[in-house]
C-alpha cells in the first residue's frame, strides 16, 4: 500500500470537505439557515444529503458483511428501503413535515412535534431522548470511520477518533446545517461512484447471468450450525420462523427498514427545501442512490461466498476467522473481498466512499444533537422560548456537546458495538418517535396526551425489552444477568430473537391511538402565517380604531 | 434469475420496481406544484377558520 498517496488523496479530500463547510458558513445568517438550511436547498442536494446522512459505513461493510452470512434475502431491506425510506418518506412524510414545519416555523425534529401539540415537554423530552440516546449511535458511526484511519494511516485509534471527530465537528459547527447538505452531497457523490465500479466490477469477475445460478448451487457448502438454525443458501431465505428468519426479518428488515421513518436527522433534511415541487425532484436522485448503495452491497456481499469459494475453496465466512476468538468477524468480509479482488487503486477509492459514509452520516448526528440540546431542551424546554435572538450560539452549545459526549462514548464503548448502537437507535426512534410524527402529520384527532403517553410507553418498552428480553443486547449489556442470573428473561425461546421495535411499535401506536380517542382534541397549533395574518388584522383594526 | 427462493425473487423484483416506480413518480409529477389535500391537516381546517374571522 502507498502510504503517501493515501495519505495525499485524503488530505484532497478533506480540504474539498473543508471548503463546502466554509461555503455554508458564509452563506448562513440566520437561524433558520443554521438548523434547516433557510429552508430553500436544492432538491439533489437534499437528495444526496438524505441517502448519505442515511447510509453509513456500518450500512455497506456491516450489513453487507451481513448478506454474506444471511444470503440475499436482505434485499428486502433494499426494497422496504426505497419503498417506505424513500417513496413514502419523500411523498407523504416529506411533504407534509415541509409543509407543516414551515407552518409552524419548526426548525428541528422535536420542535414539529412540540409545535403540533402546543408542548413544551413533548419537544424537551423528545430534544433529551435525541440528546442522551443518539450520541451511541453517533460514537458507533465515529468509531467506523476512525478505525479506517488507524488501519489505513497507521494512526494511535484514539488520536484517529479525535481527527476524525475534530474535523466533522468543525465544519458542522460553523457550517450550519447548509454546511452539512453541501458536504454531505459531495460524499454522497463519492460514495455512489465507489459501489457502482464495485457492482459492475463483482458482476464482471463472477459472471453476469450465471453468478446468481452458481451462488445457488453452492447451498451445500452453508455450515450444519446454520443450516440448523434455518439457512437455505445465499439466494434463499431461511426457513419461516427460525431463529435466522427472525433476526433477519425483525431486526435488520423492519428494523431498519421501517426505523428510517423516524430519525430526526433525517426527517429535518424534509424542511430544507421550499416546495412539495422539490420532494417530487428528488425523488429520483434519492431512489435511485439508496439503491445503488443498499443493493450493492447486500448482492455483492452474499456473492463474495462465490468469488471466495472459486479462488480458495472456502466461504466467506471461513476467510474472515479471528484467530483470538476462533469465530468469523463479518464486518471484514467486504474490506477482504476489495482487498483480494480488485486493484489497488479501487481499494483507495472504496476507503474514500467509506470515510464518506462516515462523516455524512456522523455531521448529521453532530447536527441533530447539537439542535436538540440548544434549541429543544435548552432554549424551549429548560429557558420556556427565552434568548431567541441567540439561536445559533446556543445551538453550537448543543454540537460542542454532542462532539464532547460522542469522543467520550467513541473512546469507552466496547468493541463489536458498531451493528448494536446502530440497530438500538433506529428501534428507538421508531418507538418513541414515529406514533407520534405519524399522528402529528396526519391524524386530526391525535391529541397531546395520547400522544405524551405513546411516547413515554414507546420508549419505556423499547428500553425494558432491549434490557431484559432481546438477548443479543441484554447480553451485551449485562444488567440482566447481574439481577436474574441469565441473560435473556425468556432465553431459548423465540421472544428472544424478536427485535425491540415488533414489540415497542406497536405499542406506542396504541397507546398514542387509545389515549387520543379518551382525551379532547389540543387546541389548534399556530403556524406563522396565522400569527402574521393575526398581527396584520390587529395593526389594521388599531389603524382604524377597532 | 437464478435465485434460489420465490422470497428472495421477489424482494429483487419489489427493489426493482420500486426504484423505477421513484423515477416515473418523479419525472411524471416534476412540476407538479400541487400540494397534499388541504383537508388532511387540522391546520389547514384552523388557516380556514382564521381567514373566515
Amino acid at each position: 500500500m502507498n502510504l503517501e498517496l493515501l495519505a495525499i488523496i485524503v488530505g484532497a479530500y478533506t480540504l474539498v470537505t473543508a471548503f463546502l463547510g466554509w461555503l455554508g458558513y458564509k452563506k448562513t445568517r440566520t437561524a433558520a439557515d443554521y438548523l434547516v438550511g433557510g429552508r430553500e436547498i436544492h432538491p439533489v442536494l437534499m437528495a444526496l444529503a438524505y441517502g448519505s446522512t442515511f447510509i453509513s459505513t456500518s450500512a455497506i461493510v456491516g450489513f453487507g458483511g451481513a448478506a454474506a452470512l444471511f444470503g440475499m434475502g436482505l434485499l428486502w431491506l433494499t426494497a422496504l428501503n426505497i419503498l417506505v425510506g424513500i417513496f413514502i418518506a419523500f411523498v407523504f412524510f416529506g411533504r407534509a413535515t415541509r409543509r407543516i414545519g414551515a407552518q409552524l416555523d419548526a426548525h428541528t425534529f422535536p420542535e414539529l412535534l412540540g409545535r403540533r401539540y402546543r408542548s413544551r415537554f413533548i419537544q424537551g423530552f423528545a430534544g433529551l431522548v435525541i440528546a442522551l440516546l443518539m450520541p451511541l449511535y453517533a460514537a458507533a458511526v465515529m468509531i467506523g470511520g476512525a478505525r479506517f484511519l488507524e488501519v489505513q494511516l497507521k494512526l494511535d485509534f484514539s488520536l484517529a477518533l479525535f481527527i476524525f471527530a475534530v474535523v466533522v465537528a468543525v465544519y458542522v459547527f460553523f457550517g450550519g446545517l447548509k454546511g452539512v447538505i453541501y458536504t454531505d452531497a459531495f460524499q454522497g457523490g463519492l460514495m455512489f461512484i465507489g459501489m457502482a465500479i464495485l457492482l459492475v466490477g463483482t458482476y464482471s469477475h463472477l459472471g453476469w447471468l450465471g453468478s446468481h445460478r452458481a451462488l445457488t448451487d453452492l447451498a451445500t457448502q452453508v455450515p450444519a450450525a446454520l443450516q440448523a438454525a434455518g439457512h437455505n443458501g445465499w439466494t434463499s431465505m431461511p426457513d419461516l420462523g427460525s431463529p435466522l428468519w427472525w433476526q433477519l426479518v425483525s431486526t435488520i428488515v423492519l428494523g431498519v427498514g421501517i426505523g428510517v421513518l423516524a430519525q430526526p436527522q433525517l426527517a429535518v433534511r424534509f424542511m430544507t427545501v421550499k416546495s412539495g415541487k422539490e420532494l417530487h425532484r428528488a425523488l429520483l436522485p434519492g431512489g435511485i442512490f439508496i439503491f445503488m448503495m443498499t443493493g450493492t452491497a447486500f448482492l455483492v456481499g452474499a456473492l463474495t461466498n462465490l468469488y471466495f469459494f472459486r479462488k480458495e475453496g472456502k466461504i466467506a465466512l471461513a476467510m474472515v476467522v479471528d484467530p483470538a476468538t476462533n469465530r468469523p468477524n463479518i464486518d471484514k468480509i467486504i474490506p477482504a473481498y476489495i482487498s483480494d479482488a480488485f486493484p489497488e487503486w479501487f481499494g483507495y477509492l472504496f476507503m474514500l466512499t467509506l470515510l464518506a459514509a462516515a462523516m455524512s452520516t456522523l455531521s448529521g448526528q453532530f447536527h441533530a444533537i447539537g439542535a436538540s440540546v440548544g434549541r429543544d431542551l435548552y432554549q424551549q424546554a429548560i429557558a420556556k422560548g427565552a434568548h431567541q435572538d441567540r439561536t445559533i450560539p446556543i445551538a453550537k452549545l448543543g454540537i460542542f456537546f454532542a462532539f464532547a459526549a460522542t469522543v467520550v462514548l467513541g473512546r469507552n464503548l466496547q468493541p463489536g458495538i458498531i451493528a448494536i448502537a446502530t440497530a438500538l437507535f433506529f428501534g428507538m426512534a421508531a418507538a418513541a418517535f414515529l406514533p407520534a410524527y405519524v399522528s402529528a402529520l396526519f391524524w386530526k384527532r391525535g391529541t397531546r396526551a395520547g400522544v405524551t403517553a405513546g411516547m413515554l410507553c414507546g420508549l419505556a418498552t423499547w428500553a425494558g425489552w432491549v434490557l431484559f428480553f432481546h438477548e443479543k443486547e441484554s447480553a451485551a449489556l449485562k444488567i440482566c444477568s447481574a439481577l436474574f442470573g441469565k441473560t435473556s428473561l425468556v432465553t431459548g425461546s423465540s421472544w428472544a430473537v424478536i427485535d425491540p421495535i415488533v414489540i415497542a411499535l406497536p405499542v406506542s401506536a396504541l397507546v398514542t391511538v387509545t389515549v387520543s380517542l379518551l382525551t379532547k382534541p389540543c387546541p389548534p397549533a399556530e403556524g406563522p402565517e396565522k400569527v402574521s395574518a393575526r398581527t396584520e388584522r390587529q395593526k389594521v383594526g388599531d389603524a382604524v380604531g377597532v | 434469475m437464478g435465485f434460489g427462493d420465490l422470497g428472495v425473487t421477489l424482494a429483487y423484483l419489489l427493489a426493482v420496481v420500486s426504484v423505477c416506480g421513484c423515477v416515473f413518480y418523479s419525472l411524471r409529477r416534476w412540476n407538479d406544484e400541487e400540494e397534499m389535500p388541504v383537508r388532511q391537516h387540522p391546520l389547514d381546517e384552523d388557516l380556514e377558520f382564521e381567514d373566515e374571522i
